[in-house]
C-alpha cells in the first residue's frame, strides 16, 4: 500500500518536472494545430529553424550568455574575500557587513531598478552593458556573498596552516587546497549568480532601455505577440541553459546541503 | 599554535564588494526618494513635493483608485500563494521524510529540479497549458467534456488571480518542501519514538512532536515566498489582466508612462511595495533568530 502510494507519487514528480519542456515541444515543432485535437496533427521543424537563423535571437542568445558570465565571475571575484571574512573571522562591526549585505537581497529589483535607472541615464551608463552588469550585481553578489560565507563558517583553516608550515607558497595553498576545499559551494554559488543574472527581465529593461536585448526581453515581447509557436521555440532556447545547468550540477547540489534561498 | 594566519583588517577584504553594494543600492535608494518627492523626473520641478504621496494615498485620480485595489489584490494573491504553499510543503515533506536511504537523494535531486524553471518560463508553461485553448483544455475537448475553447473556465489571465497563484503554489512547494525535510532529517527520531511507546497515536505525534519542530523553519520560509510574490513583476505580468494588477505591474506602468508627472507615483508605489516587504523580512530574521537561541 505505502510503496504503491510512493510509486504513484514518483510517476506524478517526474510527470511534473519533464511537462514543461514536452509542452514547449510540442508548440514549438506543430505546424498545424487546430483546436479540438490534443496533439499537432503536422509537424514542421520551420519555426525553430527560422529561430535560431534570426540574428535577433542569436544576439540575445550571446548577449546573455556574455552578460550571465561576466556577472556570475564578478560576484565570485568580488565576493570571496568578502565571504571568506563574514563567514570564518569575528570582528566589530561585523553585523553592519552583514546587513549591508542583506538590504539588497530584500529590496525588490524593482525598486533598485527604477532608482538606478535616473543616476544611469545621467552617467551615460543606461543603454550600455557595463551599466546592465552593474545593475545585475546588486541582486548576484549578496547571494554570493551569504552563500560562500556560509561555507566558510564550516571551513576548517588548519588545512591551510598544515600546508604553509610544510613550506608552501601562499598562492599554491590558495589554489590547491582553499579552492579545492570549498569547490563545490563555490560551484554553487557560481551557478545561481548564473541563473539569476540569465533570467533577470526587470534590471535589463530599466537600465538598457531597449538597447540591450537579452533573452528575458525577447521572451516578453513574444508573450505580448501571442504567437504560442514562437513563444514556446524562444522558451525552449531559454530554458536550455538553466535544465543543463542543474542537471550538470546535481551532484554538487546535494553535496553543498544548502537549500537554495534565493528566488529568480 | 597561531589560530589565525591572517592579522590585516577584515575591512580590507570587504572594501570591494561592501563598495560595490553600497555605492548601486545606496544610490538606487537616494534616488529613488529623490524622483518620489518630483525631483529629477524631467519635469523641471526643483523644490520637494509631496504631490505623488497625496496622489497614490488619496484613493483618488489614476493613481490612487487604482492603487488601494492593486494593494488588496497584492495582499490576496501573495497570502493565498503562501498558505497554500505552506500547507502543500508541510505534507508532502512529512510524507517524504519517512523515506529512507537512496530515494532521499533522488526526492532532494527532483525537488531541486523547479530551480531549472526560471518564473517566467514556469508562467509561460502555465500559459500554454491552462489557457482557454491550451493543452489542458484540448484534452478535454477530446474526452467531450466541452465543446469549445469558451467552455473552459478562464484559469490563467483571470480577474481574481487564479493563474497567479497556481503559478507561485507549483514553484514554492518544492521550495519549501526542502526546507522542511531538511528540519525534519537533521532531527532524531527519538522524541518520536518515545512518544510512540508512551503510547501516542499518529495524529498525536505529528500534532505534538513534528510540527511544532518544522514550524518555525517553515515560517521563516514562508514569509520569504510572502516577500517574493509581493514584490515580483514577471508572473504578474504574464499571467494577469489588465485590472485588478498586482502592485509591481502597476509601479513599472506608471514609471515607464511617458507621461513624465506619473513617474513620481510610480516611485511612491514601489517603496510602499519595498516596505512592506522590509517589514516581512524583519519579522522573518526575528523568528530565525530566536529559534536558533533555543
Amino acid at each position: 500500500m505505502k510503496n504503491q502510494s510512493a510509486v504513484i507519487f514518483r510517476i506524478f514528480l517526474y510527470g511534473i518536472l519533464i511537462a514543461p519542456l514536452v509542452l514547449f515541444m510540442l508548440y514549438a515543432f506543430s505546424e498545424r494545430w487546430f483546436f479540438p485535437a490534443p496533439f499537432p496533427t503536422a509537424w514542421t521543424t520551420n519555426i525553430v529553424t527560422r529561430m535560431l537563423n534570426d540574428p535577433r535571437t542569436t544576439s540575445g542568445l550571446f548577449i546573455s550568455i556574455g552578460i550571465a558570465m561576466l556577472v556570475s565571475f564578478l560576484s565570485l571575484l568580488i565576493g570571496f574575500p568578502a565571504a571568506r571574512t563574514l563567514g570564518s573571522r569575528v570582528f566589530r562591526g561585523r553585523q553592519i557587513a552583514w546587513l549591508i549585505f542583506f538590504l539588497p537581497t530584500v529590496v525588490p529589483p524593482l525598486a533598485v531598478g527604477m532608482g538606478l535607472n535616473i543616476l544611469f541615464l545621467r552617467l551615460g551608463w543606461s543603454g550600455t552593458l557595463f551599466g546592465v552588469i552593474l545593475a545585475h550585481l546588486v541582486p548576484t553578489l549578496p547571494y554570493t556573498i551569504f552563500t560562500l560565507s556560509g561555507v566558510f563558517s564550516r571551513y576548517d583553516e588548519n588545512y591551510e596552516h598544515q600546508a604553509l608550515v610544510l613550506g608552501s607558497s601562499r598562492l599554491r595553498i590558495f589554489f590547491t587546497v582553499t579552492l579545492r576545499l570549498v569547490f563545490p559551494g563555490l560551484i554553487v554559488a557560481g551557478l545561481f549568480a548564473f541563473l539569476i543574472s540569465w533570467s533577470q527581465y526587470l534590471l535589463t529593461l530599466l537600465i538598457g532601455g531597449g538597447k540591450i536585448l537579452t533573452l528575458p526581453m525577447l521572451l516578453f515581447s513574444a508573450v505580448s505577440g501571442g504567437n504560442p509557436t514562437s513563444i514556446a521555440a524562444l522558451s525552449l532556447l531559454f530554458v536550455a541553459p538553466p535544465v543543463i545547468i542543474i542537471a550538470a550540477s546535481a551532484r554538487f547540489l546535494v553535496q553543498h546541503g544548502n537549500t537554495i534561498r534565493e528566488q529568480y | 599554535m597561531f589560530k589565525r594566519m591572517d592579522f590585516s583588517s577584515p575591512w580590507i577584504k570587504l572594501a570591494p564588494a561592501i563598495l560595490v553594494i553600497s555605492l548601486l543600492f545606496g544610490a538606487s535608494i537616494l534616488f529613488g526618494l529623490a524622483q518620489s518627492f518630483g525631483l529629477m523626473t524631467g519635469t523641471g520641478q526643483e523644490s520637494i513635493s509631496f504631490e505623488a504621496y497625496r496622489n497614490v494615498f488619496s484613493g483618488q485620480g489614476p493613481a490612487g483608485r487604482e492603487f488601494w485595489s492593486s494593494l488588496g489584490f497584492s495582499l490576496w494573491v501573495a497570502t493565498a500563494s503562501t498558505l497554500l504553499s505552506a500547507i502543500g510543503a508541510l505534507t508532502i515533506a512529512i510524507w517524504l521524510s519517512n523515506r529512507k536511504g537512496k530515494s532521499q537523494q533522488t526526492d532532494t535531486l527532483a525537488l531541486n529540479w523547479n530551480l531549472a524553471f526560471p518564473h517566467l518560463v514556469w508562467a509561460i508553461a502555465l500559459l500554454l497549458f491552462f489557457s482557454q485553448s491550451g493543452l489542458l483544455a484540448r484534452f478535454a475537448a477530446t474526452l467531450g467534456l466541452i465543446q469549445m475553447p469558451a467552455d473552459f473556465p478562464i484559469l490563467v489571465k483571470d480577474r481574481s488571480g487564479i493563474g497567479i497563484i497556481l503559478d507561485y503554489v507549483t514553484k514554492e512547494i518544492p521550495f519549501l518542501t526542502l526546507i522542511v525535510l531538511a528540519v525534519l532529517r537533521s532531527q532524531a527520531e527519538n522524541l518520536d519514538i518515545v512518544a510512540e511507546n508512551l503510547g501516542a497515536s499518529r495524529w498525536q505525534r505529528l500534532w505534538y512532536i513534528t510540527i511544532p519542530q518544522v514550524l518555525p523553519a517553515l515560517m521563516a520560509g514562508s514569509l520569504i515566498v510572502f516577500g517574493f510574490v509581493f514584490s515580483a513583476y514577471e508572473v504578474p505580468a504574464i499571467l494577469g489582466v489588465r485590472y485588478p494588477r498586482m502592485l509591481p505591474v502597476l509601479a513599472l506602468d506608471f514609471f515607464l508612462n511617458p507621461d513624465l508627472n506619473s513617474r513620481a507615483e510610480g516611485m511612491v508605489i514601489s517603496f510602499v511595495i519595498t516596505l512592506i516587504v522590509m517589514i516581512v523580512a524583519i519579522i522573518s530574521l526575528r523568528g530565525e533568530k530566536e529559534d536558533t537561541q533555543e
